[in-house]
Parts: structure tokens; C-alpha cells; sequence
């Protein structure tokens, strides 16, 4: 799993090869620069041994300390302009490469099939593109520098310090490490009370949530004193996890430093010790190589600290990327590549027995049956979960069918592209969903070649025009997301939006469910007109509409129990007259 | 910051020590340099191990004492943090617990969330992060200087030098990042948006064949984003490689000058070694200190969103009457000419709205999806405060009647129902904390909730969180049993018995009926309002009728053609 995860990353970065190659050449070159820096300095403090002249004058060879400088320079020179482009063609190869996996993941929305994004909750698909693509750059790309570079810094300080003296190098290899493990036992013990924290503070947030979900319920009873004490009293409890949690584990940075000051100190004991026992000899430790190995110890212990954080991020940005690819290379909505277009539609259309289940194991539609003939309009009825909506999601091949075949003009469904399929049908949900946009935009979304006179005749025609008007910019106003308009008023601007755009074939579920009777009778109208000489399937709670359909069909767990006009039905005195005498007699 | 300093005061003890134990910590790490120049001139110089084991073990033990300052130090800090954060969210729920019903809708529910969790979360590591680091850097930057000048004064000045130009380097680039990153959140924000809609509008956006377009909508805005990260990214990959520059520019500087003193028999080499350390403690300093600039300046903005808050003003207890006069009448709710406008709303909700309620009448309010029903009735308890004209109840203007007074006297059930988590019997509570069992079962009675109670086993039935556990008919009783138990003077049932079928409804009508209050009921629905002794017909925010049901049908068009679109003969 971790390794095909590791190996997709690979193929993702191929494009990049020159760059990464430009990445680590970069790093090579600054780390390099970082470390023989420390070093020609130490040779350049060498050269302040001074001798004494005849006149009793100290001397120093200011040309040696000159040519030390030169080479000093160039050190900085190169860890300044490795470091630079470091990071330039990291962010280039992070910030591109997390802008592509987001357009992958992002596109997959598009065509992913629907019971894959109806089985989840929107914000477990929106956090894998989010969070989780945002954790993968950060944490795999920069981590990997940062763990590349720590890791050449490590391997050559080491080499530089063994072949300048082993003894010391030998004390700092063995006692830096102590300060690996110290962490690693702090972060062990302070794991759990991480975790109290967390359950602590889910808590407090779910009891905030739900409160101001319904502040303007609190407020209605007064209830705010009551809400305090509970909340001060959650916070409280989050308040004494939080400590816990916070200070053990800020231990970790003191604990480590103290080690680190250890290490300082051995190698100021072995190597001062070993600078008197050498001094003289040809291969003297001077007080230059003992600057240089102290500094060494200083600085690049810094990399050994931090180690053990850069692999958890590594790790968890593994994770992350694992989440991604699943994401990305979910399997599609069969293609329609090649298929023909549906085209010139009257709109005659035929369900041949037709089974279909969202869950397999749990049979819903079976053998179901409906001709409908170009033009006709059709009722669906049934008490809630019976399937209706179902019906639609099979039609708009939103789901496909198990068996059976479904055809519109003689043409199977499935033999066509599902653009031309859709373009054929208007749809208008129970659920309204606006784009955050203009009013403008939304409605012109089916026909964005639409007029402003034509725009201005749907929003009339759905009595949409005057809310429209009194909205702060008219039909410029951008919608919020959620916003300010009623859900009856989305409502009539999404049958605004099918108004305009005219299709043969017409789907209406519970489509004027929130908008009040007298405005509905209006919009009745209206759409009366638009389906006339239109194939309309129409998902109906109101009787005036379930009256004038040319077919009704009433549905139960899945099956067409009954069909034919509202007077048939009404004589067969079967679960039609049930449900219509329990829906409309109760008054 | 006015709200994070009051609540910092509180934990004024910790916000001193934490710093002064991290000086402490500081003062133990400037000593070490000194210690290893005084090895090298005394201890390597001489030959004298002694005196270099003795100069190690001083290190040891300073070691050792900073980690124990540090300790004291982080202890402090995390309670200063931790305490702080907790006070300013406590603070934060209680403010917004205070807001009118108008800011409520200004900021909405989600932003208020993200203020309880994540903002306050980063102010937290914000003030944690203040108190132990972004204050120990400055002072081992100075402290350092300071050695520097104690150790020679002509190579202090090389310090002299390179601090103000590290200081500049490092503010110019926060300066020059800041509105880059927060154009990079900009930017984010729309990406985020572009996933939310396509995810919720998935069926819209096939239905009517966007998949393309959102998808070019998408590209852009990612593109955007990818082109604003890489903006920000340029500026800030300048600082590590500009001050690692400037640091060993100064080392070269300061080997050169200590070349002088050394000849001039002014200074010796390990003075020159002490100094190179101390340059190099600079370094490594600054570097942290710019990781955690940044976190402190993210702690900063989401303290300013924050405060934002805070300062909104509270919605008042009353409001005190401007001019002496005072019509006292005896009806339980008048209307006054009122008039009303939504705060980002362009026109008028509610235009010259008057007429009188006399007390234990029902009145029905009906109108049409827009027509401005629910804003009327929420003037009454005041959610809203009325534009122009007045709102009395009881006879006296609502402005005047302290808030806890006034709500107690008026229950709304709002249309959207909500239940909380809990059991039957804590919901109910709400209404009045000190009611009866015998009360609590008498509302739920009135409210035809019976069957709830059966069906979750009794008063102390559990309630799932948000009342999920609840069809949306048991919740809308339960919440009109709710205000049933608050014994109001003046009940208002918004649209609340719209998930009830018609026998249900009838019933709950009558039995309110028999209760001792003025009852207002809105309603799209001309068969809940039949029977009301007084039906107000609104339409766009205007009185279009008023009357009983007989009278309406025969002087008011629009609600005779309502009556008529539900089907009105039938009936």
C-alpha cells in the first residue's frame, strides 16, 4: 500500500525529474557552503596565534586571515545561492504539483458515479481535496527537502569530523542521539493526554455547535445563563486537559537543548584534552579545529532534533496521499466516448422492465413498466421512500440501470451521451441549489445565451421577477451561500432557470413543495404552459396537478402498484383512493 | 488585543514570570561562550586540565540550570496560554449569546464556529508562543550584543552593525509577505468554495451539463492560487539565505577587527572564539524567531477576527424611552404604524403595519413565501426592534420591556424547530426551570405530544443531538409543548404545525383555544386561520386584510383567491 502510494508519487514527480534533480543539486551545495563555512572559519581563528617580533610586537599573518576570507566568501556565496534556488524550484515543484493533483481530484467530482458522492458526506470528499492535497505538498515535498538536507547535513558533518578527528567525532556520534530518545519518551507519555485534550474539546465544540446552530432558540427562552455554566464548566475541564497536554510536551525543546548542551561540553572536555596532549605535533587538535567542532555540535545537532518530527509529517502526509490517489483513481461513470447524440427529441418514454437497488442486497425497483408517449404528462405519487425519487435519478441516469432498458424516441439511454441525454430534460429538485453567483448567472446557467428580455420573461412567468427587483442589486445581486432568500423564493428561481431553457422532456419533484399555495397556483400556470406539448414527469403532492395528469402512477417500496388517470384510479378503490381520501379528505 | 490583554491580566503572574525564567534560561546560554574562551586562553593555553575539567562541569551545571529555568518557564507559559484562550472563549460564547438577532444573521452560524475552534485555537499557540519565544530571541539578541561590547568594545560594534541590518532583513520581508499570504487565503477561499458547490449542487450541475465549465472555473481559480503561493513563496525564500549572508559576513568582519585587537595585544584568541559564538547564537535565534513571528502573526489576525466580535455590542436589556410620553392601552399586542427594514435588506420587510390584539384573542397571520409573516411576529418579543412606529405589548412599548421580561411573557416556536440534545424533560425545562412534572405533562398534553413521550419511554427519554432522533412532527409538538411550559401570556406559533397532518393540527387548535392566552398563529394555510377571531393578510409586507375568515372572503381578493388555491370549496 505504502509503496505503490511512494511509487504514484514517483510518476507524479517524473515530469519534474529536471527540477528535483536542480533540488538536490541546490541542497548539495548549500549544505555544503553550511558546513565547510564553520570549518575555514575555525582555520581563519587558527591564524590569530600570534608571534612575537624583536620589537616585543604581536604579529599576525593578516595574509593568511585574507585568503581564509576569500574562502569563507565563497562558502557564503554558495550556501546563499543554493539555499535560494532550493527553495524556489521546491515551491515550484510543491505548489504545481499540488495545483495538479487538486485539479485531478477536483475533476473527479465531475465524473465520479453518484451513489459514490451520495454515500458520503460532502465534507469528507471536500477534505480529501482540501486538506488532505494541502498536507501531501507541505508535508511530502517541503518535508523532503527538509529531510534530504537534514540528512546530507548529518552524514557530512560526521565524515568532516571524523577525518579532521575521530576521537571527537566519535562523542558526538554517540551522545546525540540521547536527545532522539528523550523525545521520543516525552512524546509516548504525553500521547494520552493529547488525546483527553481532543475528547475534551469535542465535547465543548459539539455542545457549542448545536448552541449556536440554535442561537435564536436560546435567546427566544432566555436560556443564556443556563448555557454559560455548562460551557464554563466544559471549558474548564478543556482548560486543565489543555495544560497537561501543552506543558509536557513543551518539555521536549528544554529536555533536548540539555542534551545538546551535554554533547557541547564532552566535546569541549575530549577536545580540549586532546589539544593539550597534540600541542606541539605535527597533527595538533588546535583551539581553530576546537571552534570548529563546537559549532559543528551547536548547529547541526539541529536536524537530529528535528528528526523525529519530519518523519511523522512524512508519514502523515503518506497517509494523506494514499486518501488522494484512492480519490483520484475511483473508478468513473462508464464513458460515452464515441456514443452518438440524442437528438431531435419529441419525447416518447419507455421503461422496460427495469430493476435497480442502490444497495444490492436490498431489492427496491423490480419489473417496472411505464410508456409514456411524446407530449404526456405524467404524476408520480406514493408515500415517502416508495422510489419516486428513484425514478428520476434513473432517468437523468444519475444511477444506471441493474437490468432492463429504458429508452427516450426508441433510443436506449445508455446508447447515447449523457450530455445530450440531460440537455433534453428540465429539472427542478425539492432541494434548490444556487451557485454562488448573480442572480443573472443562475438563471442563464441552462441557456447562458439567453437575452435580458428572455431572462426577464422566465423570472416573470415564475414570479420571481419582483423579489428579484427588491434584492439589494437586482438581478446583479450575488447569492450567498445559503443567503438571505427564503427557500420558497430559490425555489421559484430555479424554475426561473428551467423556464429559460426550454427542454422537451420536463422532471418536477415536489418542485413547488416551499412556495405558498396562491403564488404556486400563479407558477401553476406557467408551468402549465411550459408543459404543454412536453414530456413532464412530475412528483406531486397538490391534487390540481395530480388531476389534469394524462397518467398517474402510484408507487409503494419501490413497484408500480397501480396506474391510469386520477378518475380510474379513483373507481379501482385501490391504494390511490387510500392515500388520496387520508392526504385530502382529513379536512 | 483590548480583550486578549483583560483576559492575559488575569493570568498577570504567569505572563511576567514565564518571560523572566526564559531571561534566566537566556542569561545560562550567554554565559557558555565565555566559559570556552576562558578554556582555550587558560585551560589549552597553559596546559591545565584541571582547570578544563572544571570549566566543563560549569558548563554541565549551566546546562543543567537552564533546563530547570526553562521548565518553570514553559509551565508558566502554557498556563498563561491555555488560561487565556479559555477566558477568551468564554467570553467569545457569551458575547455571542448577547448579540441581536440581526448580528446573528450578519456573521451566521458557520463563521461563529470557526471563531469558537480554529481562531482561538491559534491565538492560543499565539500567546504561547509570545511568552516563551517571541520574547526570549530579542533578549539573547541583545544579551548577546551586550556580551559582545563586555568583551571588547571595537568588536561589539560589528554587532552594532549586524543587528539592525538582520532586523531590517527580517521586518521588510514580513511587511513584504503579509498581504501576499493573505491573498493566498483569498484565493484558497474560492477553491474551497468551487469543491462546497460542486459536491452540493452535483445533480444541478450535470442536469443542465456544467461539468465543463465548472471545471474552467475551477482551473482558473487554481491557477490563481498556485500563482499567488509561488508570489509568496519568492519573498520569503530570500531570509534564511540573506541572513545566513549577513551573519558570516560579520564572522569575517569580526575575525578581521579581532586580528587587530589580538595585535594590538588588546584581546587574546579565545576572546575571538567567544565572540564568533555568540554571532552564531544570533543565527540560530533568528531563525526561530521568524517561524514563530509567524505564528503569532496568524495569532494576531485571528485575534482581531475575534475582537471584531467582542466588540459588537450586546443587545441591550431595553431601550430607554426617548420622549416622557406613553400611550398605555389594554390590549395584549398593538401595532403602531410600524415599519421595518432588514439590515442588508434594500426594501422595506414590514410598511405601515397596524392594528390591535385584545388580550386571550387568536390571531392568524397569512400571506404568501416573502410576504413578511415571521419579521412580524418576531417584532413582539423584540428579535428584531422595529424601524419606525411601535410595538406594544401588554400596553407598553416592547422597547421598554426588559428583554428577560418580555420573552418570558412571549413564546415564539419558530419555524425552523429545533431540539437539543438531551432528554425530553431537559428540553421542556427550558421553558421554565422550575415546572412540575405535573406541568411539563400538561404541555405536552395541550401540545398533542402524548405519543412522543410513549414512543421514547417517558420524561427522561433521550434526545439525540439537534433532535435527530425525532421525526420533524414529534420535534415541531416538542417544541410547542416547550413554550407551553413557559405558561406565556402571549403564544406565537410560527408556521410550527406545518408538518402536521390536518386531524393533528385541528386538535392542537382546539386544545390551544382553551387556554387562558393570546395566541398568534402564521401560516400559509387558510384552514389553520379559519377560526381565528382576528386574521391579519399580509402580502409583501403590507396589511392587505383584516378580519375574520367570513369577512375576509368577502372583502379581500387576495385571500379568497388563497382560500380558493387550497382547494377552499372543497373543504
Amino acid at each position: 500500500m505504502k509503496r505503490s502510494t511512494l511509487f504514484k508519487i514517483f510518476i507524479r514527480l517524473r515530469p519534474y525529474t529536471p527540477w528535483l534533480i536542480l533540488t538536490m543539486a541546490a541542497a548539495i551545495l548549500s549544505v555544503a557552503g553550511q558546513i565547510m563555512a564553520p570549518y575555514f572559519i575555525g582555520k581563519a581563528i587558527d591564524g590569530l596565534v600570534y608571534t612575537v617580533n624583536e620589537a616585543g610586537k604581536r604579529v599576525i599573518d593578516f595574509g593568511f586571515l585574507y585568503q581564509k576570507f576569500i574562502i569563507i566568501g565563497v562558502c557564503i556565496a554558495a550556501t546563499v545561492l543554493g539555499q535560494f534556488v532550493l527553495s524556489l524550484s521546491n515551491n515550484r515543484i510543491a505548489y504545481h504539483v499540488l495545483a495538479e493533483v487538486r485539479r485531478d481530484a477536483f475533476k473527479k467530482i465531475e465524473v465520479l458515479p453518484l451513489s459514490y458522492i451520495d454515500n458520503r458526506a460532502y465534507g469528507d470528499v471536500s477534505s480529501v481535496i482540501l486538506a488532505d492535497a494541502e498536507q501531501f505538498s507541505d508535508g511530502l515535498l517541503l518535508g523532503f527537502t527538509q529531510l534530504f538536507t537534514g540528512a546530507a547535513t548529518i552524514v557530512g558533518v560526521l565524515v568532516i569530523m571524523f577525518v579532521m578527528r575521530w576521537e571527537v567525532a566519535l562523542v558526538v556520534l554517540f551522545v546525540t542521539p540521547l536527545s532522539l530518545l528523550a523525545a521520543r519518551f516525552i512524546a509516548s507519555r504525553t500521547y494520552k493526554m493529547f488525546k483527553e485534550q481532543t475528547e475534551a474539546r469535542a465535547e465543548q465544540t459539539a455542545f457549542a455547535d448545536e448552541m449556536i446552530a440554535g442561537l435564536k432558540v436560546v435567546k427566544a427562552y432566555t436560556h443564556e445563563d443556563e448555557n454559560e455554566e455548562i460551557f464554563d464548566g466544559l471549558n474548564e475541564t478543556l482548560r486543565k486537559k489543555s495544560l497537561s497536554a501543552i506543558f509536557f510536551s513543551s518539555t521536549t525543546n528544554p529536555v533536548t537543548r540539555f542534551v545538546n548542551s551535554v554533547v557541547y561540553a564532552l566535546v569541549a572536555l575530549v577536545g580540549s584534552l586532546l589539544a593539550i596532549a597534540t600541542a606541539g605535533t605535527a597533527a595538533a587538535f588546535t583551539a581553530g579545529n576546537l571552534t570548529t567542532f563546537l559549532s559543528y555540535s551547536n548547529q547541526y545537532t539541529k536536524p537530529f532534533n528535528e528528526i523525529s518530527e519530519v518523519i511523522a509529517e512524512f508519514q502523515n502526509a503518506l497517509a494523506c496521499a494514499a486518501r488522494l490517489f484512492a480519490l483520484i483513481e475511483e473508478p468513473e461513470e462508464s464513458s460515452d466516448e464515441g456514443l452518438p447524440a440524442l437528438e431531435d427529441v419529441k419525447g416518447a418514454v419507455e421503461v422496460q422492465d427495469v430493476a435497480f437497488s442502490y444497495d444490492k442486497e436490498k431489492k427496491l425497483i423490480e419489473h417496472m413498466n411505464i410508456s409514456v408517449g411524446a407530449g404526456k404528462r405524467i404524476a408520480i405519487v406514493g408515500p415517502t421512500g416508495c422510489g419516486k425519487t428513484t425514478l428520476i435519478n434513473l432517468l437523468m441516469r444519475f444511477y444506471d440501470v441493474d437490468e432492463g432498458t429504458i429508452y427516450v424516441d426508441g433510443q436506449d439511454i445508455r446508447r447515447v451521451t449523457r450530455k445530450s441525454l440531460r440537455e433534453n430534460f428540465g429539472m427542478v429538485l425539492q432541494e434548490t441549489w444556487l451557485k454562488t453567483a448573480t442572480v443573472r448567472e443562475n438563471l442563464c446557467m441552462g441557456n447562458p445565451a439567453a437575452t435580458e428580455q428572455e431572462m426577464i420573461n422566465a423570472a416573470l412567468a415564475a414570479h420571481a421577477h419582483g423579489f428579484i427587483l427588491r434584492l439589494p442589486n437586482g438581478y446583479d445581486t450575488v447569492l450567498g451561500e445559503g443567503g438571505s432568500l427564503s427557500e420558497g423564493q430559490k425555489q421559484l428561481l430555479c424554475i426561473a432557470r428551467v423556464m429559460l431553457c426550454r427542454p422537451p422532456m420536463l422532471i418536477l419533484d415536489e418542485a413547488t413543495s416551499n412556495i405558498d399555495t396562491r403564488t404556486e397556483r400563479a407558477v401553476q400556470d406557467a408551468f402549465q404552459k411550459l408543459m404543454e406539448g412536453r414530456t413532464s414527469f412530475v412528483v406531486a403532492h397538490r391534487l390540481s396537478t395530480i388531476k389534469n395528469a394524462d397518467l398517474i402512477l402510484v408507487m409503494r417500496a419501490g413497484n408500480i402498484v397501480e396506474q391510469g388517470t386520477h378518475e380510474e384510479l379513483l373507481q379501482k378503490g385501490g391504494f390511490y383512493r387510500d392515500l388520496y381520501e387520508a392526504q385530502f379528505e382529513g379536512k | 488585543m483590548k480583550h486578549l490583554w483583560q483576559a492575559l491580566k488575569t493570568y498577570k503572574k504567569e505572563a511576567i514570570l514565564s518571560p523572566l525564567f526564559k531571561l534566566f534560561e537566556a542569561c545560562m546560554e550567554l554565559l557558555v561562550p565565555l566559559v570556552i574562551s576562558h578554556i582555550v586562553d587558560n585551560g589549552i593555553a597553559n596546559g591545565d586540565k584541571m582547570y578544563i575539567v572544571h570549566g566543563v562541569l560549569l558548563l554541565v551545571a549551566f546546562g543543567a540550570a537552564g533546563l530547570c529555568f526553562a521548565l518553570i518557564a514553559q509551565y508558566f507559559a502554557a498556563k498563561a496560554a491555555v488560561g487565556t484562550s479559555a477566558e477568551m472563549r468564554s467570553r467569545l460564547f457569551k458575547k455571542l449569546q448577547s448579540l441581536s438577532y440581526e448580528d446573528i444573521d450578519g456573521i451566521g452560524t458557520s463563521r461563529m464556529i470557526t471563531l469558537m475552534t480554529s481562531d482561538i485555537t491559534q491565538v492560543q499557540a499565539g500567546v504561547n508562543h509570545t511568552l516563551r519565544l517571541l520574547l526570549r530571541s530579542p533578549i539573547i539578541v541583545v544579551g548577546a550584543a551586550v556580551m559582545a561590547f563586555f568583551v571588547d568594545l571595537y568588536a561589539g560594534l560589528v554587532f552594532l552593525i549586524l543587528i539592525p541590518l538582520l532586523t531590517i532583513v527580517i521586518v521588510s520581508v514580513m511587511y513584504a509577505t503579509t498581504p501576499l499570504y493573505r491573498k493566498v487565503q483569498e484565493k484558497l477561499d474560492g477553491v474551497n468554495l468551487s469543491v462546497r458547490e460542486n459536491l452540493q449542487g452535483v445533480r444541478v450541475i450535470r442536469a443542465f451539463c456544467r461539468e465543463e465549465k465548472e471545471l474552467a472555473a475551477f482551473d482558473s481559480r487554481n491557477a490563481d492560487l498556485c500563482a499567488a503561493q509561488k508570489r509568496a513563496g519568492r519573498i520569503s525564500a530570500i531570509t534564511n539565505p540573506l541572513t545566513f549572508c549577513f551573519v558570516n559576513l560579520a564572522v569575517i568582519l569580526l575575525v578581521f577587527v579581532g586580528g587587530l585587537r589580538v595585535s594590538g595585544g588588546a584581546l587574546e584568541q579565545g576572546d575571538v572564539i567567544a565572540l564568533y559564538f555568540y554571532i552564531t547564537i544570533i543565527l540560530t535565534e533568528l531563525v526561530k524567531l521568524a517561524n514563530c513571528i509567524y505564528i503569532v502573526s496568524k495569532a494576531v489576525s485571528a485575534d482581531r477576527r475575534i475582537e471584531k466580535v467582542l466588540d459588537l455590542p450586546a443587545e441591550p436589556d431595553f431601550y430607554p424611552a426617548e420622549n416622557g410620553e406613553e400611550i398605555h392601552d389594554e390590549n395584549a399586542v398593538s401595532f403602531d404604524h410600524v415599519t421595518f427594514t432588514y439590515r442588508d435588506g434594500g426594501a422595506p420587510s414590514l410598511s405601515d403595519i397596524d392594528f390591535k390584539v385584545k388580550r386571550g384573542e387568536t390571531v392568524g397571520i397569512l400571506g404568501g413565501t416573502g410576504a413578511g409573516k415571521s419579521t412580524l411576529v418576531n417584532l413582539i418579543p423584540r428579535f428584531y426592534r422595529a424601524g419606525t412606529g411601535t410595538v406594544r405589548v401588554n400596553g407598553v412599548n416592547a422597547d421598554f420591556i426588559p428583554k428577560e421580561e418580555l420573552r418570558s411573557i412571549v413564546a415564539v416556536v419558530p419555524q425552523k424547530t429545533l431540539i437539543f440534545q438531551g432528554t425530553i424533560r431537559s428540553n421542556l425545562l427550558w421553558g421554565n426551570g422550575e415546572a412540575t412534572e405535573e406541568d411539563l405533562l400538561r404541555a405536552l398534553k395541550i401540545a398533542q405530544a402524548e405519543d412522543v413521550l410513549a414512543a421514547k419511554g417517558g420524561l427522561d427519554g433521550e434526545i439525540a443531538q439537534e433532535g435527530k432522533n425525532l421525526s420533524g412532527g414529534q420535534r415541531q409538538r416538542l417544541a410547542i409543548a416547550r413554550a407551553l411550559v413557559r405558561n406565556p401570556q402571549i403564544l406565537i406559533l410560527d408556521d410550527s404545525s406545518s408538518a402536521l397532518d390536518y386531524a393533528t393540527d385541528a386538535r392542537l387548535r382546539a386544545a390551544l383555544k382553551s387556554l387562558d392566552c393570546t395566541t398568534f398563529i402564521v401560516s400559509q394555510r387558510t384552514a389553520s386561520v379559519r377560526h381565528a377571531d382576528q386574521i391579519v393578510v399580509l402580502e409583501e409586507g403590507r396589511i392587505a386584510g383584516r378580519g375574520t375568515h367570513d369577512e375576509l372572503l368577502k372583502n379581500c381578493n387576495l385571500y379568497r383567491e388563497i382560500d380558493a388555491s387550497q382547494g377552499g370549496d372543497e373543504a
